[in-house]
């Protein structure tokens, strides 16, 4: 789609940013130390912590990926919206106060606390290092997505944009600005989604009676779109692609709801009629891909059970893997947000472990008040009649868009703040754990604080600088689906570790790194030989994939803690088990 | 180590385990029963995912009052 920029867009979003790097350069003067620059001193107040865990954790795959699912296939983006959740009750109920007691500045500096191993650090550091890298491309990706209707720019410039805005913060000013950064974000986020929410409810549903046709979009093989066979453009001769997403029926015969309450929306909901789009993609002798895009009336009562996307239809399928994929992913999504190295940073930043457990209390009333919100921004989203059939992560902002001008304005420049603070936390806790732990496990003297600061400051602008580059390179995937692999890989390498470490007494060094190693590359090697990698990523035939499902969790996360139990009773004689934590 | 905050943090967490669990076998071995709608019109797949997360946050209350502040001097 063609997309004309927006002015009061371009002008809000300067504004953000202009805020969050003057904080950032005024913050500056106070994260001179490691203290400051990794955990801020601890002095962030809890409540300010628990909003910032909101901003850190909710991304440009919460809000474009899951509304664009839901407002493309219905409700299984939700599915995401309540993994998601979910994995905060093991962050607070196992992980927090013990990460807040144990640790100082990084992920492996918890797991190190009894061992004192460069083993260790530099396992914890490497799989720190990995599962952020793996977050960071759906971010990139939804910043690229963004800033086409935004600025009016190319997707590269998006990435770029974001890139060097969020290194500039992180080197100015570390953990100290990138709370504030999230704080801002995450607040902005929730009471905007709230007011776009009240917005859907109030609009209700309207019956929009369209002829049906099919779309087509072709690439020809000399780099051109052509729409329907025509020339995509704004001249003569040319042609837009429609928007699209409408209700084609309403229970008994209405043409119009009026405003609605929460609960009144969705029964209206499930007994109307949807009309959804179905894409099939062909490649013509010449080189040119057509992607046909034709439009499927469908209750209201399908849209709204689990089972329609193409990636959770296995649950309806009679396989038994086809099932084990869906159990595999929710499990992933339960262990992976307490393993996150982003997140678990964040207990560094306040006092202790009341103020630990005080601010993720407050984060998960955040942050599950907006997942609610995502079932409603999806589906008002869906029934818009704006959305763009070729492109599911600008879900929210077209959304937002047929709201009105100012509406959309200020939607696509919080989403775009939004890819700014996650981006932010990921790249400082691969700083973290490049300057606290890889490095400084094989340099023979400790560094001094100086250095760690001078070393994690070099790292965030390697770190950003990649983050870029694979931004750009995974341009095509959806955000959203991105994100459920970083948890997988998470959850495998870095919780076992973490879960045995407090409750088994006989743990020991080498269970500890093998776990991690193991967790890690199982989970990576699967993905990368998965159905889904082939098909979208190498562009092979999906059915040639080497693993019978896609998503690793339901496998490595068991294995990783095997594989620690069984390398802790090997090695246990050494007497190096924790005694006591 | 504060033992008793572990104690109740584990508690609350096999509680919730439970709920989760009992979801996503729900959605992955009966999606049928996700589409009923036993309830002001909305189906099962609505009400018990909403559920869950007002869940999250009630049970996250409840761990908060009961970890007495004094506690965490120990």
């Amino acid at each position: 789609m063609i997309y004309s920029p927006s002015h009061s867009a371009v002008i809000i979003f300067c504004l953000f940013v202009g805020v969050t790097l003057g904080l950032s350069f005024y913050l500056g003067k106070r994260a001179k130390s490691s203290a400051g620059y990794f955990a801020a001193h601890g002095q962030i107040p809890w409540f300010v912590n628990g909003v910032a865990f909101a901003g850190d954790y909710l991304s440009a795959a919460s809000f474009l990926g899951i509304c664009g699912m839901i407002a493309f296939h219905g409700y299984d983006g939700f599915l995401y919206s309540i993994g998601f959740l979910a994995g905060w009750i093991v962050a607070l109920f196992v992980v927090a106060e013990p990460m807040k007691r144990l640790g100082k500045f990084t992920f492996a500096d918890a797991l190190n606390s009894t061992f004192d191993s460069r083993g260790i650090k530099l396992a914890a550091g490497v799989s720190t290092l990995a599962v952020s890298v793996f977050y960071l491309i759906p971010q990139m990706v939804g910043a690229g997505v963004l800033v086409q209707p935004l600025l009016g720019l190319p997707h590269w410039a998006g990435v770029l944009i974001v890139g060097a805005v969020v290194i500039t913060i992180v080197v100015t000013a570390g953990m100290v600005s990138t709370t504030w950064v999230q704080f801002l974000k995450g607040s902005l986020l929730v009471i905007f989604s709230a007011v776009l929410t009240m917005m859907i409810l109030h609009r209700g549903f309207d019956v929009q009676q369209e002829v049906l046709n099919p779309v087509t979009v072709t690439k020809t093989a000399a780099g051109e779109t052509l729409i329907n066979g025509l020339q995509l453009g704004n001249g003569p001769g040319e042609t837009l692609l429609p928007p699209v997403g409408h209700v084609s029926k309403l229970p008994g015969g209405l043409s119009k709801t009026g405003p609605l309450g929460p609960l009144e929306f969705l029964s209206t909901l499930e007994k109307s009629e949807v009309v959804l789009w179905n894409s099939k993609k062909t490649i013509a002798e010449d080189g040119s891909v057509t992607i046909t895009y034709t439009p499927k009336p469908t209750p209201g009562s399908e849209v709204l059970r689990p089972g329609q996307h193409p990636k959770f239809r296995g649950i309806r399928s009679d396989q038994f893997a086809d099932k084990l994929n869906f159990l595999s992913l929710m499990l992933a999504l339960f262990c992976g947000t307490a393993s996150l190295p982003h997140i678990l940073i964040r207990y560094y930043t306040v006092k202790d472990e009341a103020a630990a457990r005080k601010s993720t209390i407050v984060g998960i009333g955040c942050i599950g008040f907006f997942y609610v919100l995502t079932l409603y921004m999806g589906l008002g989203a869906m029934t818009s009649g704006a959305m763009d059939v070729t492109n599911s992560n600008m879900a929210a902002p077209l959304l937002a868009r047929s709201m009105g001008e100012w509406m959309f304005a200020i939607i696509s420049a919080i989403a775009f703040t939004t890819v700014l603070g996650t981006v932010s936390g990921l790249i400082l806790a691969s700083a973290g754990a490049v300057a606290h732990d890889l490095v400084d496990s094989f340099s023979s003297t400790p560094l001094t604080d100086h250095q760690q600061v001078r070393i994690a400051k070099i790292a965030s602008v390697v770190v950003g600088s990649i983050a870029i580059v694979l931004g750009i390179l995974f341009q095509k995937l959806n955000v959203g689906y991105l994100v459920g692999w970083a948890f997988s890989v998470a959850a495998s390498a870095n919780l076992p570790a973490l879960v045995m470490l407090l409750f088994w007494k006989r743990t020991t060094r080498q269970g500890l790194i093998a776990a991690i190693v193991v967790g890690m590359t199982s989970s990576l090697a699967w993905i990368l030989l998965s159905a889904d990698t082939y098909s979208q990523v190498y562009g092979l035939p999906a059915k040639d994939a080497l693993v019978p499902f896609s998503q690793p969790g339901i496998v490595t996360i068991p294995l990783g803690f095997i594989t620690l139990i069984v390398v802790s009773l090997l090695t246990n004689r050494n007497r190096e088990s924790v005694s006591e934590i | 180590m504060n033992t008793r905050n572990t104690r109740i943090g584990l508690v609350l967490f096999l509680l919730y385990l439970l709920l989760y669990g009992g979801f996503v076998l729900l959605n992955t071995f009966s999606p049928g029963t996700m589409e009923a709608t036993p309830w002001a019109g909305i189906n099962v797949a609505i009400v018990y995912g909403i559920l869950l997360i007002v869940v999250a946050f009630v049970l996250a209350l409840v761990y908060g009052f009961l970890c007495s502040p004094s506690e965490d001097d120990e």
